[in-house]
């Protein structure tokens, strides 16, 4: 699925630009270990966190992920969106559990 | 080519630059997204390290004809016992580090997940210096 409807099944709020390149979602990564996320997480994955520090930005770009959801009702500041602006990574938002997320997503992605 | 980074070993905002910046020249010659994502894991590993273990340093990335080869080089405390800080989980980040998401012990086994080899040139009170080596 692309980013676009992954933010309608979930039920996402996007804190990053709005115009974002729409790219497909292949896969989901749970995890708020970052080097754990590093050596795990896959290429086009929804990469889900409670980690909300500027280095996931990195991260997520690093580990080429399609996107980043914070869960639990967590927030990023503005140095964090600035910086995942200008690096074309896209953060969404929900006030939901991980689990919940996934479970959402079991057998749509 | 050679492209030279200076590691900050205070400024945690920047963490990461070198290992950007270097994806994005490789990503500009054409080298393959396979390759470009293993070196840049790798490289933000060792960078990180460079930070939070090492104090900062520098960083010198080698585009060869067969090989990607990039070493960091730092003056910090260096490395006791390689074998045990090559092991899955082992970390001695401070708890400070570890609010940040870091210091869960996979970074030198993800560098030698993701490379074709690594050296690891360390003792205490020497520094450390590691390279890594993609072949291409
Ligand atoms: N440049 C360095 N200087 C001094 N000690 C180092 C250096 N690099 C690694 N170490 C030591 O090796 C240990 C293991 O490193 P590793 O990168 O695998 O894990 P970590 O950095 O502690 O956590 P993570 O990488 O998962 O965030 C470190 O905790 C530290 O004790
Ligand atoms: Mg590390």
């Amino acid at each position: 699925m692309k980013v676009s409807e992954l933010i309608k099944t979930l039920n996402l709020t996007v804190a990053t630009e709005p115009n974002f390149e729409d790219r497909d979602v292949t896969g989901c990564y749970i995890g708020d270990l970052l080097s754990w996320v590093m050596g795990k997480a896959q290429s086009g994955d929804a990469w889900i966190t409670i980690m909300n520090n500027i280095n996931i930005v990195a991260v997520a770009s690093l580990t080429d992920s399609a996107c980043i959801i914070l869960c639990e009702g967590v927030s990023a500041d503005e140095a964090v969106i600035n910086k995942a602006n200008s690096e074309g990574i896209i953060i969404l938002k929900s006030g939901e559990t991980a689990y919940s997320l996934a479970c959402q997503l079991s057998g749509e992605i | 080519m050679i492209k030279k980074y200076d590691i900050s070993g205070e400024d945690f905002s920047l963490a990461g630059e070198a290992s950007s910046n270097f994806k994005s020249v490789l990503k500009r010659l054409g080298i393959s997204t396979e390759i470009v994502r293993r070196v840049s894991i790798a490289m933000y590993e060792a960078e990180i390290n460079t930070i939070i273990h090492g104090g900062g340093g520098e960083c010198e990335a080698e585009i060869k004809s067969n090989a990607i080869s990039v070493t960091f080089r730092d003056n910090g405390p260096g490395i006791a016992n390689l074998e045990l800080a090559m092991q899955e989980g082992y970390s001695t980040a401070s708890e400070k580090i570890r609010e940040l998401g870091f210091g869960a012990g996979m970074g030198l086994p993800n560098i030698k997940k993701y490379t074709d080899d690594m050296l690891i040139d360390t003792a205490p009170g020497k520094g450390t210096t590691l390279t890594l080596i993609i072949n291409l």
